[in-house]
């Protein structure tokens, strides 16, 4: 289904691709000049332009992403390109955010939604839980919602509290909902492209502390592969963000440069570590985290979150039933410690950082 | 049919603010002013529920006199048509029918539960009734009656209370929701397909219903809330039936009505008598109608009673009074509909036994079809939970198929 819509200004026929097309344009000559350093907020905000482009029923809605572009600017310039009716503030009310999305999906429509922050999703999670997740399965698969939750998360920003959770085991913890968290400019693109037309409910996890991150992308190359499919699809598919021997830091998100720092220093000391970035939690890619524990024999897993019950156990108990006689070591944890996520004068105590990860790799065993 | 942007996101007159030229007391959100312009009245005498319910037809079936049906200027309501009214009665005696089945059939363990609407069918069948083919309808466990009288195949119907996983019918393909048990939750999806269907310029309506209890959740002010600031045609049909299984309503909301609650939205409120099947019509049809040209969204409440038990597994006896229960049988919404209709000659015995005789036949596709073992298939486990399964669903999936294959080679064995 792929219904017309139009913007006040161009009220008869299907104008919202033209003035698309128009900020597309402007947009791709800005991005001719092969890669730029581009921040992972800019290539969030052209996936959702280029998505709302490719498709009418594609909309973004939530807290302030109107007029002001989101309170991180992720929505810059939505509402103006394609009209109050696709880009929109609503009330402040989260699980009504949420809950009329589902309505939207029923009816065919492509909700892109704005958690303000990890911690202001929860008023929204029994919609998440109860009927985003099981929507499909209740359904007999009749009722698909295609939807793609955006939610700002992770710590590292000097956030006061409330502001800087790590939520994604929650939403990972339930049956039926996607969980994908992009760790690099250019995967911030694919990825929200992937999520969001993808027919299954999508929580997209981005790490707050990446937005200004820059990388060197040609974004009209991404845009390029992404329509004309000629790139790899991320979903399940891990990445190996730095090839090594003697031992894996599997990450994701937020902690996935932190891994790649550490690993940066552990081969100016000699040893060579692999780096692994799930990209998408669920569904998890076992294959090449496994792969590369086979071949490592040792691992370390590295995420802000809580380690109790959460998604960096999870991947531990994966990896040791996958791998348990390739092991020379016991595989380690550095997670946040199970502590509610602490104000910003301690929070460099809580995050991993590179010298609690190496310390946990010197555990590893290595003189046996 | 195309849209504008001011339109589509919030009412005609509500958008944003209002202009520098206009006074402050002549400022009204959307549906208020529409209602002022049409109705002559103020935007409190249009949003405030008349001060007494709408009740056409009294507990005897006599059509009371217009001074006192409860109207008032801006909430005036017509008599349906005859031809309306003998519809609704039909599916009322057949909604009856059901309930009682089905109380038959959980008490035989044949069904799992029932949340039976006895007593509230009047509700039921006008919810439907009031809506074209191309609207929406989003019930809630206690609406299963309603979900029929829309169209839906009984057995169908009652596919979850069979203790069946999935929902049973097509939402998609009869409009209407799946029936929902996380209280309010689906007066949001209710407003989101309003939404959708706006946006693309079709005139939708729909309406979404839930309890008296259900009106303290946070989803319900959430619903009414964006239905209103986004001006879309939902109508929220609250069936105050008294009771939120054994918390009576003093005990939700010391609100004058349930009603009232729309002015605090900028919408209309009214309060019908929910065991007047013709008063239901008249509001719900005059609802639907005013949501249709754009009003915006309704809150109706209907005042009714919960007959029975919460469901099977609930005992009535240990909150409330057998007295209390006995003054509304005489309120009874079959009773009066089958007078009323006798009296106007519209129903005779041989119109009686043919009604009756539908809602044999549905009574008996209902035990026939209830008593039925479903087949189940254990890999539909997996198959649903996405579009595609992923990875570790495909190992969970080989691992139950692996060991219900050895469960069956041992079983051969066994009997070999
Ligand atoms: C969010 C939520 N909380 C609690 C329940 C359990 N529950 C089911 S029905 C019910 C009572 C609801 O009463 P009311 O809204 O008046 O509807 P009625 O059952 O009387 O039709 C409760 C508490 C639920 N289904 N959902
Ligand atoms: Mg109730």
């Amino acid at each position: 289904m792929s219904p017309t819509l139009t913007t006040s200004s161009e009220a008869n026929g299907n104008v919202s691709s033209a003035t698309a097309r128009a900020a597309a344009s402007a947009a791709a000559s800005a991005e001719t000049a092969g890669p730029q350093p581009v921040t992972m907020a800019k290539a969030l905000n052209t996936a959702m332009l280029d998505a709302m482009r490719a498709e009418d029923s594609v909309l973004v809605f939530g807290e302030d992403v109107g007029m002001l572009g989101g309170v991180f600017r992720i929505t810059d310039g939505l509402m103006k390109t394609f009209g109050e009716q696709r880009c929109f503030d609503t009330p402040l009310a989260e699980s009504g955010i949420v809950g009329m999305a589902v309505g939207m999906a029923i009816n065919g429509m492509r909700p892109v939604l704005e958690m303000q922050f990890d911690a202001f999703a929860y008023p929204a999670f029994e919609q998440i839980v109860s009927h985003v997740a099981k929507m499909h399965n209740r359904t007999k698969g009749r009722v698909r919602l295609p939807m793609v939750i955006r939610v700002p998360y992770a710590g590292g920003i000097g956030g006061v509290e409330h502001h800087c959770d790590s939520s994604e085991s929650y939403y990972a913890h339930t049956a039926g909902l996607k969980v994908y968290t992009p760790a690099t400019v250019a995967d911030a693109y694919r990825m929200l492209r992937e999520a969001i037309d993808s027919d299954d409910p999508v929580m997209f996890m981005e790490p707050k502390k990446l937005y200004w991150s820059r990388d060197l992308v040609d974004l009209q190359a991404l845009r390029d592969e992404y329509e004309g499919k000629t790139g790899a699809a991320t979903e399940g598919r891990a990445a190996v963000a730095r090839s090594g021997t003697d031992a894996t830091l599997i990450a994701y998100g937020p902690s996935v440069p932190t891994a790649l720092a550490a690993a940066a220093a552990a081969a100016e000391e000699g040893r060579s570590l692999e780096v692994i970035d799930i990209r998408t939690i669920v569904p998890f890619d076992d294959e090449t985290v496994a792969a590369s524990v086979r071949k490592t024999g040792r691992a370390v897993v590295i995420a802000e979150a809580h380690g109790f019950a959460s998604v960096s156990s999870e991947i531990v108990a994966r990896v040791q039933e996958r791998c348990f006689h390739h092991l020379a070591a016991p595989i380690r944890r550095v997670t946040g410690f199970d502590v509610p996520y602490p104000a910003p004068k301690l929070e460099h105590y809580y995050l991993p950082g590179v010298d609690r990860i190496l310390d946990a790799v010197d555990d590893l065993q290595w003189e046996g | 049919m195309t849209i504008s942007a001011n339109d589509a996101v919030r009412g005609k007159t509500g958008q944003g603010q209002p202009a520098p030229e206009q006074a402050e007391d002549t400022y009204l959100p959307g549906a208020a002013a529409e209602a002022v312009r049409k109705f002559g009245i103020t935007a409190e005498d249009y949003m405030l529920p008349a001060r007494h319910q709408i009740q056409m037809v009294d507990q005897d079936g006599n059509v009371k006199q217009y001074s006192d049906q409860g109207a008032e200027p801006g909430h005036e309501y017509p008599l349906p048509d005859d031809e309306e009214l003998l519809a609704a009665y039909e599916q009322l005696v057949i909604g009856r029918r059901v309930n009682d089945q089905n109380s038959a059939l959980v008490r035989q363990g044949r069904m799992a539960v029932y949340p039976s609407s006895h007593g509230q069918e009047a509700c039921q069948v006008a919810a439907a009734l009031c809506l074209a083919d191309g609207d929406w309808m989003f019930p809630t466990y206690r609406d299963a009656v309603a979900v029929m009288a829309r169209g839906v195949d009984p057995i169908q119907a009652m596919t979850i209370f069979r203790g069946d996983w999935h929902s049973g019918y097509d939402p998609l393909r009869h409009k209407v929701g799946i029936q929902c048990t996380p209280l309010t939750t689906q007066l949001l999806h209710a407003v989101g397909v309003a939404h959708a269907a706006k946006l693309r310029g079709e005139d939708t309506v729909v309406l979404a219903m839930c309890g008296d209890g259900a009106t303290s959740e946070g989803d319900f002010h959430e619903a009414l809330n964006f239905a209103a600031v986004f001006h879309l045609p939902v109508i929220f049909f609250v069936q105050n039936n008294q009771y939120a299984i054994s918390v009576p309503l003093a005990h939700q909301s010391v609100a004058p009505s349930l009603a009232h609650k729309a002015v605090g939205y900028g919408m209309a409120g009214e309060r019908v008598d929910g065991n007047d099947v013709v008063a239901l019509l008249a509001v719900l049809d005059r609802a639907v109608k005013l949501a249709r040209e754009g009003s915006g969204p309704l809150l109706v409440e209907a005042h009714t009673y919960r007959m029975q038990a919460h469901t099977n597994a609930d005992d009535a006896t240990r909150y409330r009074q057998d007295s209390e229960v006995a003054q509304w049988v005489a309120r009874d919404p079959l009773s009066r509909m089958r007078a009323y209709l006798t009296d106007r000659g519209l129903l005779d015995d041989g119109g009686e036994a043919r009604i009756t005789e539908k809602a044999e036949a549905v009574a008996t596709q209902l035990r026939s079809g209830l008593g039925e073992d479903v087949p189940v298939d254990p890999q539909d486990l997996f198959k649903y939970v996405f579009s595609k399964p992923t990875p570790q669903l495909r190992e969970q999936s080989a691992l139950l198929a692996d060991e219900l294959a050895r469960d069956a080679a041992s079983d051969t064995e066994a009997t070999q």
